[in-house]
């Protein structure tokens, strides 16, 4: 099949990365590989490291060790502004949204790179400006509406719900043209409605712009619906990958993790 | 679309607010109801108008706190004046040699705008505030130490004094160290002063609502996802700091093109701290605060003139009196309920914060 | 040659440590409330004036006039955190500096009503012999700022170190809301971190007149600024720093003076501090912040 064909070549391939704090080592010897349309999950218990993954792909942190290929090539020595150039973009746990622009002026800062015209063209109001501003503005409301938020696009995006804030930045991601959409927590604060909602969403994104999918996630009925390759980080360092079935039988996983969570329960 | 008039509406606005202040004073001025007083405070109103309008461009849209732009005033200034200078006797017309002084001052501010921006920029917060107060300094201290003169060979340029410029016995000092510029011919007129408001103005309403604005506005909201979403986070910092800077250059030389001598020291500290009062009691990113903030706040001195010692005294009261009820929450609610019980509804800011 | 590199040094060094005074009440505010008191450097000023309405005036001899200006900066000190800076401890730092920038505008005027613009000549406060070692000669003015600065950085990092006031202070700078729930009084070590950034302030002030004894109420800017830029340089809301930033920038304003060139000194110093920022951007000493992603 083709979609599997091209499941099977990856985006992403991480091999050995690793970074250390103040000598304290924070993730270690992370390996994974991620197909070109397929849904990833990072999970681990809390301070597992799984942000600071993030942030190593997305060069927040620079990688002390390891090789990080992107569609093939090396981005090891790009700065967060060339990796999401050459096609990774990523949501934040604690959302980061330019809060006092409006809706639409946030998902246009993600088209920023792929609008045609320069800083005179803008200030004099050029033939270029006017088109190319028309043409962006079609495609944020059409970028909107992946989430049904086109009515929201003059709104201030501080003043969205919790939620509504959530899905603008998979929105804004989504406008860089990535290869590769990391989302971190993006069900956070959502009820189970809204969750299977977002689930829904997540598997449209993918199928619609065929891209890949690497998302952190606590909660289980997400990461389990949907990915079809999960890793287990915990202090730093893998300790399962497989498919669904296979993480919920690891006898280490539930352990370190799942069984924390059953500890917990009555 | 809706969005962009409604930009486009608070634009028009700010262009009109100029041009029936303008209309006003012009024929207030013509029919001669202004002090002589109060008539030569117009262009130096004209003059703080666009300093306030581009400090904002900094501190508001891009969210930088800058200590030093009076620094790029003074480039400006000397610049221009040693240009007009220069042109004297080569350019006939008076207007002309003044559009040209300004764009040479606007020059070289955005010249030194872009030298220390590179440093600076780098830089983030309050060091980043006490670094442009740095370079304001170096740059009135450099040129409290600068002699130029012009004779038949040209510009003559020393640090020492004014006898080692070795000029001609026809050489004029223009720039004369401490003593600052001396002997210029007054060409700046109110109008070509509201001309360049409305210029500086055109050019910052447009650059903020197009795609370089909303990735200088993106950094200021939130750096980090700027730099996530593709920003050239630095490209957009100097973008907004080089543009300001020679708007303060533009508005350094017409500032100085109206008086017969400038001192470096005008442009000292104090100069940039005045600025930024007129951008914070005007409202941060607020260009029309901003304008009017600087215009008010230019001639009340003058009406407080009465008071004599006691006037700066009061202007730092209110100064502080106005930073506490602004900014602090008990202050704000208070000043809401009043409003509440005047207009009989529940201030709107309040309403959003609970 | 040598002498005179010598005394250029020792001048350096006493001009350095009245900075390094300044830069000290400049740094522990910094970090415990974390903003520009540009209001400092005319504290200082404050403090000149009244030791020199006591001496001057009053007759009062040098130990009871410093003691008396001490306390009146104290007072001064706590005084403006409480009317002016304390309302605002929510608000936005560029609100908490214009804030400042009016306190520091209300005391040049005041002073100015009060003492008016004629500069007053400083009373002469140390009347001992110079030393004299060699060629060398130290004027006892030097010696005594020297000194009171040494002892100045052993009583306060003692303080700040053993005491539980002095620790209540770094708790409170480090983590205001944490030390809150600790049970420390953080208004009272606000106001106590004040009081003593202004105290010292009034040392400041009579060791500068003593030094360069013309008393004016602008007098207080342009040391305060440079003080402020020392502490920067040393790295801002470090102690030690504020130390080694001051006498840093004494010296090499000394030297610029006499080496390079007498007009262009204070960009010389500006200058340096940009390189050091340059190269660390957080100063000499200064603790380097990372944000959480």
């Amino acid at each position: 099949m083709n979609n599997q064909e091209k499941t099977a070549r990856p985006v992403l391939e991480v091999s050995h990365l690793g970074i250390d704090f103040g000598g304290l080592t924070a993730v270690d010897d992370f390996n994974m590989k991620i197909g070109a349309t397929e849904i990833a999950g990072l999970i681990g218990p809390n301070g597992a490291g799984k942000t600071t993954v993030f942030n190593l792909l997305t060069k927040v942190y620079q990688p002390v060790r390891g090789r990080i290929l992107l569609d093939g090539k090396d981005i090891g020595n790009m700065n967060t502004i060339q990796v999401n150039r050459a096609g990774i973009a990523r949501t934040f746990q604690n959302i980061r949204l330019f809060e006092k622009l409006s809706v639409g002026d946030n998902v246009k800062i993600g088209l920023h790179n792929s609008i045609q015209y320069g800083m005179w063209s803008g200030i004099f109001r050029l033939p270029k400006y006017w088109s190319e501003e028309k043409r962006i503005h079609e495609k944020t409301l059409e970028l909107l509406s992946i989430f049904d938020m086109q009515d929201l696009a003059d709104v201030t995006a501080s003043s969205l719900p919790y939620g509504a804030q959530r899905r603008l930045e998979i929105v804004r991601a989504l406008a860089t043209e990535p290869k590769l959409l990391l989302l971190d927590e993006p069900a956070a604060g959502m009820n189970p409605s809204e969750t299977a909602e977002l689930m829904e969403n997540i598997r449209k994104i993918r199928d619609q712009f065929q891209i890949a999918v690497l998302l952190i996630e606590h909660d289980m009925s997400l990461v389990m619906g949907i990915c079809e390759n999960i890793a287990v980080l915990n202090f730093g360092k893998i300790i399962a990958q497989g498919n669904p079935a296979q993480i919920q039988n690891n006898p280490q996983v539930i352990e370190a993790y799942l069984g924390k969570k059953k500890e917990g329960k009555p | 679309m809706k969005k962009l008039s409604k930009s486009a509406r608070g634009s028009f606005i700010n262009y009109g607010i100029v041009l029936v202040f303008f209309l006003i004073f012009q024929i207030m001025l013509s029919m001669g109801k202004l002090s002589s007083s109060f008539s030569g405070q117009l262009i130096p109103i004209c003059t703080y108008v666009i300093m306030a309008l581009s400090l904002n461009l900094v501190v508001g849209i891009s969210g930088e706190l800058s200590l030093g732009h009076a620094g790029f005033m003074s480039v400006g200034a000397f610049s221009g004046v040693i240009a007009a200078a220069c042109m004297q006797n080569s350019v006939e017309a008076s207007w002309i040699r003044l559009i040209l002084a300004i764009v040479i001052g606007a020059a070289f501010a955005a010249v030194a705008g872009a030298v220390i921006g590179v440093p600076v920029l780098r830089l983030r917060g309050d060091y980043l505030a006490i670094v442009t107060l740095a370079f304001g300094e170096i740059i009135k201290n450099v040129l409290n130490c600068l002699y130029i003169g012009v004779d038949s060979h040209g510009l003559h340029i020393s640090m020492k004094d004014a006898n080692a410029l070795g000029m001609e016995a026809d050489g004029i000092t223009i720039i004369n160290g401490p003593m600052g510029a001396l002997g210029i011919k007054k060409i700046s007129t109110f109008a070509s002063a509201v001309i360049l408001i409305l210029i500086v103005l055109f050019i910052i309403q447009n650059l903020v609502n197009s795609r370089s604005g909303r990735a200088i506005k993106s950094i200021r909201d939130n750096r980090i996802a700027a730099e996530a979403c593709g920003i050239n986070v630095m490209k957009y910092k100097m973008m907004a700091f080089v543009v300001s800077a020679a708007m303060a250059g533009a508005a350094g030389a017409l500032y100085a093109l109206n008086y017969s001598t400038v001192v470096p020291k005008k442009f000292d500290f104090n100069t940039s701290i005045l600025i930024l009062v007129f951008v914070v009691l005007g409202g941060i990113g607020n260009l029309r605060g901003s304008m009017i903030a600087a215009a008010v706040l230019t001639v009340l001195p003058e009406m407080l003139r009465q008071f004599q010692d006691y006037r700066m005294l009061v202007y730092a009261i209110v100064l502080i009196l106005v930073m506490i009820l602004t900014n602090n929450r008990k202050a704000k609610d208070m000043l809401g309920r009043m409003k509440a019980g005047i207009f009989g509804k529940i201030d709107h800011r309040r309403q959003t914060n609970e | 040659m040598v002498i005179n590199m010598l005394n250029y040094l020792i001048n350096g060094i006493s001009l350095g440590s009245v900075y390094a005074i300044i830069a000290l009440g400049y740094t522990m505010v910094y970090g415990i409330a974390k903003m520009l008191n540009f209001a400092h450097g005319d504290v200082i000023m404050v403090g000149g004036y009244i030791s020199f309405c006591a001496t001057s005036y009053l007759g009062w001899p040098v130990i009871p006039s410093v003691l008396l200006s001490i306390f009146v900066c104290t007072i001064l000190g706590i005084m403006i955190e409480r009317l002016a800076y304390k309302p605002l401890r929510m608000a936005t730092s560029l609100a908490v500096l214009i804030t400042a920038i009016g306190v520091s505008y209300f005391l040049q005027n005041a002073a100015l009503l009060i003492w008016t613009s004629n500069p007053k000549a400083f009373p002469n406060m140390v009347t001992l012999p110079p030393l004299v070692i060699g060629e060398l000669q130290i004027s006892s003015v030097a010696m005594v700022t020297i000194i009171a600065c040494i002892v100045i950085m052993v009583v306060l990092t003692l303080f700040t170190n053993k005491t539980k006031l002095g620790k209540a202070m770094r708790a409170v700078s480090e983590d205001k809301d944490a030390a809150q729930l600790m049970g420390i009084n953080v208004d009272a070590t606000i106001s106590l971190t004040f009081a003593i950034g202004s105290g010292l302030a009034a040392i400041a002030g009579v060791l500068l007149c003593s030094a360069y004894p013309t008393l004016m109420p602008t007098t207080g800017a342009m040391p305060g600024i440079k003080a402020f830029t020392a502490a920067v340089f040393g790295g801002i809301g470090s102690i030690p720093g504020a130390m080694l930033g001051g006498i840093l920038l004494g010296i090499i304003e000394i030297f610029g003076k006499a080496y390079i060139s007498t007009q262009l000194s204070d960009a010389i110093v500006f200058s340096v501090l940009i390189l050091i920022l340059l190269v660390k951007p957080t100063g000499l000493l200064g603790k380097k912040i990372n944000e959480k992603v």
